[in-house]
């Protein structure tokens, strides 16, 4: 029992991930009808933004994590929205009207020259995250011990996840989100600026895989240019569960994918870790392509 | 207030609109009247820039808008209701209606028009918490134009406000559309293919015919005119 609940809370808070990281795809594609495969370099990016800032940072704090482990958050964050709005700016924005199969390869290329210019200039060898989230045990039982990582990773991750549905259901520019992803046209006839929208997306989509990549780091502490990788494709199948476009879905894709991968880790074998989420993509174009939550009837603009 | 000039747009090889001028003066409704696909949506479009003219001038205010976006357009004064209404159907009455005052900054004068918009269509306040997508035919168009009024335009195109909506509310839209030009002194044009209704509430009147202008005049005296009344009104 004990054990279970320790893997079901590692399980969420790598879901939580997971789910931020998810949640950037499908805003994306919500709003462009297509997958940002660069997403998962993005991811990278931050950590690596972590990497190199977390040290300084830490020291001027005087080694105050509480208020350094925010601080390098956001900055990847800012960071991060950044290179998002850029890779739209400069690959995608210039494809607008164009075939998706375009614009998909466009995506494939951004994700493979991050990946590349990271190797070629940083190198391939991993490196080692500095800790950023204080060690303690907050809970200790006969049974169970939750120590403070997976806690301020799920607590981040849900805050922000909360932020954002408040961004996306009640301010302006989250409703001419919405409205952006219904109708293309429409939109254009109200007067909404559509190139700004789109760019507002990226900024939410990479600011969210920045957190969601110093939480990753903060659990598994190996920094590297493919590290991205299977994050992103993980996510990106969380998306697809969770019915793409849809933002709940992806939350909650994520949060499936992360626990069952766990626990099938845990109990079954690691050997597997990777292939639940792709065992899931699999299941879910056979059962059910339009994914947990997806509408059946996907409007295309 | 508008003026268009030897407009031209074409889709590809196919010209949907060779070489229309139309005018339409402050606080008139000038019909655009037509067969199906004679070019009057694509007239709209191109107004509002979601297409682009081949060639020709458009002009309000005597400022060339031609090549304007979509939202400097909306700018600049000139709102649109699209055929089809194209409500959003994932947002809420009150959502869609903000979404029409997306460029105006002045909450209160936003208040005040979202009342004269229930004050016009009572059902839209009735419905204000639903999904667009939850409403009739008829209540969606009511929103559509709704929504176009919240922009606070001096210019409203109005692209078939009558299609696929019961007889009774095509009524009542129409006498809307008459008091939205009486009490606003609003600007209107009107695309429609039902000659009948756009003829009645209509001042002056053009008839597009495949791309072209084959007619114009007071719509009072298009009514009468012997070919329009074989084509256009079922005599
Ligand atoms: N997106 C498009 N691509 C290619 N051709 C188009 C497109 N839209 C319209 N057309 C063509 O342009 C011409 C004018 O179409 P338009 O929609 O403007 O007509 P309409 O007068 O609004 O017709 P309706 O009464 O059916 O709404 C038609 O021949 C139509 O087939
Ligand atoms: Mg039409």
């Amino acid at each position: 029992m004990g054990e279970f609940l320790q893997q079901l809370m590692n399980g969420l808070s790598l879901g939580s991930i997971y789910a931020l990281i998810a949640l950037g795809y499908t805003m994306v594609y919500g709003i462009l009808r297509f997958i940002n495969f660069a997403h998962g370099e993005v991811f990278m990016v931050g950590a690596f933004v972590g990497l190199w800032s977390a040290p300084a940072i830490a020291d001027f704090f005087g080694g105050n994590l509480f208020i350094a482990g925010p601080v390098v958050i956001l900055l990847a964050m800012v960071v991060c929205s950044i290179l998002g709005v850029l890779n739209e700016r400069i690959a995608y924005r210039p494809l607008r009207g164009k075939p998706t199969i375009i614009v998909l390869i466009t995506a494939i290329g951004v994700s493979l020259f991050y990946q590349n210019f990271f190797q070629s200039v940083v190198g391939p060898e991993p490196r080692r995250f500095p800790d950023l989230i204080p060690q303690t045990r907050v809970l200790e039982t006969d049974y169970l011990i939750v120590g403070s990582t997976p806690l301020v990773v799920i607590g981040t991750a849900f805050g922000l996840m909360w932020l954002l549905r408040f961004v996306v259901l009640h301010t302006k520019v989250g409703t001419a989100m919405r409205a952006l992803s219904f109708n293309l046209q429409a939109a254009r006839l109200m007067g909404i600026n559509v190139d700004r929208v789109v760019a507002f997306t990226f900024v939410l989509g990479s600011a969210l895989a920045a957190a969601a990549a110093i939480l990753f780091a903060s659990i598994y502490p190996s920094v590297h240019p493919l590290m991205g990788l299977f994050p992103g494709l993980k996510a990106f199948v969380a998306a697809v569960l969770g019915g793409i476009g849809n933002l709940p879905g992806a939350a909650l894709g994520g949060l499936i994918i992360g626990v069952t991968e766990t626990l099938v880790t845990g109990y079954v074998s690691a050997t597997y870790r990777d292939a639940v989420a792709f065992t899931i993509l699999i299941l879910i174009l056979l059962f059910r392509p339009t994914g947990l939550l997806g509408s059946t009837a996907t409007e295309k603009v | 207030m508008l003026i268009l000039s030897d407009l031209v747009v074409a889709y590809g090889a196919i010209k949907a609109l060779r070489g229309i001028s139309v005018k339409v003066p402050e606080q008139q409704i000038v019909t655009l009247i037509g067969a199906n696909g004679a070019g009057k949506t694509t007239t709209l479009r191109t107004i509002s820039g979601l297409e682009s003219a081949q060639s020709g001038l458009i002009e309000f205010d005597d400022i060339d808008i031609t090549s304007y976006k979509p939202h400097q357009i909306v700018a600049a004064g000139i709102s649109q209701s699209p055929e089809g209404r194209m409500i959003f159907a994932n947002l809420s009455v009150r959502e869609n209606l903000a979404m029409g005052a997306y460029l105006r900054r002045d909450k209160e004068k936003i208040k005040q028009d979202r009342e004269y918009v229930f004050h016009i269509f009572p059902r839209l306040h009735e419905r204000m918490k639903q999904q667009g997508g939850t409403l009739s035919g008829g209540e969606q168009q009511m929103l559509a134009i709704g929504r176009a009024l919240m922009a606070r335009p001096r210019l409203l195109l109005l692209d078939e406000p009558s299609l696929g909506i019961a007889p009774k509310l095509v009524q009542l839209i129409f006498e809307k559309i008459q008091e939205i030009n009486r009490e606003l002194g609003m600007t209107i044009l009107l695309v429609e293919q039902n000659a009948h209704l756009a003829l009645k509430v209509a001042h002056y009147a053009y008839v597009l015919e495949t791309g072209e202008i084959t007619l114009e005049g007071p719509a009072a005296e298009i009514e009468q005119n012997e070919d329009v009344r074989k084509a256009y009104l079922g005599e």
